[in-house]
């Protein structure tokens, strides 16, 4: 049958527009987070979205989400100028940090000052990457443990001790903000 | 538990990934520990003013468009300037041309009612596999579903269990193509769903054969008065398999 082949191209064409580019929004906020650059995060965004559509056909499951980061992570590592940004393997990771408890050398209760959209942003963007990553994939992406320890491949663990610590880190900086803004 | 264990899984607590058992221990141990139970109460803290505020960024309409451009389009349908030139041929052209405009015209007509069949039969599976009506009679037993349809339809549309053969019967369900009502015969196979589609067989039907449409295969023949058309996300090699199978398991006098 003449044509079967464009068939089939626009069939996979057309599932993988229903299925991806809905959650275009949400890939490009990771990038941003990832990157710290707007031009950089464009780039890699239309990058992860092509990549993507080339190996449609790896993809297995009902979420399509995990995949699209995985995918942009590694689209994010390459892109990654090692003069902008340190290696993961640089940054302070687990031992570094302290867990939740121990950074608690606020006064107990202390609230935190609601802050806008991008001094939050600021603040979590301020985090090493490997806190970072795990932060935004939890708090903005929503994503279960699992599903984040399968795109950043590391144990559930890990996974559990990056959010810990990196939550730690960000309530210091948030409450250090605080501390700034009233203290002038 | 150790406040240092509790203070890891008090994490795990407030994003929902304990299972009942530690959550109780954890829940035990924060009871007993007011450091803990404070760690707690700051986490819940830092979550909700997260939650306060709108992280998500809208991606700028430039890459989206961009991306979109990029994309390979879905094939776009026979334009309709296509059927003007061809209505042009046939009325200023000589009979002969005007013969050809005709039989062209009398495909493309074909072709748009084989393209909208394929879509009703693509929404109608997408529809059977959303919502909460896969089938309306739900039963394995194949002399339960056959004579279900009877009287909510003109026709006999043959059942036949297949489970031998790695189809699962699921059940019967009434469904509308082209604004017919017709039969729908659901089979599982593994995790997928095999939507077979069951009407009298009529001349404008369109030859048989394997489509594919956003992702999905439909496999279409006719025999003995019936027009069979089978959709589902299997591989078509898997479809022609589920249409072999069931036309010989029907033949079997058993199955009359």
């Amino acid at each position: 049958m003449q044509g079967r082949r464009d068939d089939d191209d626009s069939g996979t064409a057309g599932r993988f527009r229903a299925l991806a580019l809905p959650h275009l929004d949400e890939v490009y906020t990771l990038a941003r987070h990832l990157l710290r650059d707007a031009a950089d995060a464009d780039d890699a965004t239309q990058d992860c979205f092509l990549r993507a559509l080339r190996h449609f056909e790896t993809f297995r499951g009902d979420d399509i989400r995990p995949w699209l980061f995985a995918i942009l992570r590694n689209v994010c590592r390459g892109a990654r100028q090692p003069s902008r940004e340190v290696g993961v393997a640089d940054e302070p990771t687990d031992d570094a940090a302290p867990l939740w408890s121990d950074a608690r050398e606020t006064p107990e209760g202390e609230m935190l000052r609601r802050r806008d959209a991008d001094a939050v942003r600021a603040l979590v963007d301020a985090l090493p990457l490997a806190f970072r990553e795990v932060i935004v994939l939890r708090e903005i992406n929503d994503l279960s443990y699992r599903e984040i320890a399968e795109i950043v491949g590391v144990p559930v663990g890990t996974v559990m001790s990056r959010l810990a610590r990196g939550r730690a880190l960000l309530r210091t900086a948030w409450l250090g903000a605080d501390q700034k803004e009233q203290t002038p | 538990m150790t406040c240092e264990d509790a203070d890891l899984l008090l994490h795990a607590l407030v994003d929902g990934e304990l299972d009942a058992g530690h959550a109780r221990e954890v829940e035990r141990h924060l009871a007993s520990c007011p450091r803990c139970a404070a760690a707690l109460a700051e986490l819940r803290a830092l979550r909700s003013a997260l939650q306060d505020v709108p992280l998500r960024r809208e991606a700028p309409a430039a890459l989206r468009s961009r991306i979109e451009a990029a994309l390979p389009q879905p094939r776009s349908r026979p334009a309709p300037t296509d059927r003007r030139t061809l209505l042009k041929g046939f009325a200023f052209g000589s009979v002969f041309s005007g013969a050809i405009a005709a039989t062209a015209l009398v495909l493309l007509v074909r072709s748009d009612r084989g393209q909208r069949m394929h879509g009703d039969l693509v929404s109608a599976h997408l529809r059977s596999l959303q919502g909460t009506r896969l089938t309306d009679v739900e039963t394995s037993d194949r002399h339960t579903v056959k004579p279900w349809f009877n009287g909510r339809l003109d026709l006999a549309p043959p059942v036949v269990d297949l489970t031998a053969k790695g189809f699962t019967l699921l059940g019967g369900r009434l469904d509308y193509l082209d604004g017919k009502p017709v039969a729908a015969i659901v089979y599982k196979r593994r995790r997928h769903v095999v939507n077979l589609f069951v009407e009298p067989s009529s001349a404008a039907d369109t030859s048989p054969g394997v489509s594919t449409l956003q992702g999905f295969n439909i496999r279409h023949w006719s025999d003995g008065g019936l027009a069979f058309w089978a959709v589902s996300d299997i591989a078509a090699d898997e479809l022609a398999e589920f249409a072999s199978v069931f036309d010989a398991a029907r033949r079997t006098p058993e199955a009359a």
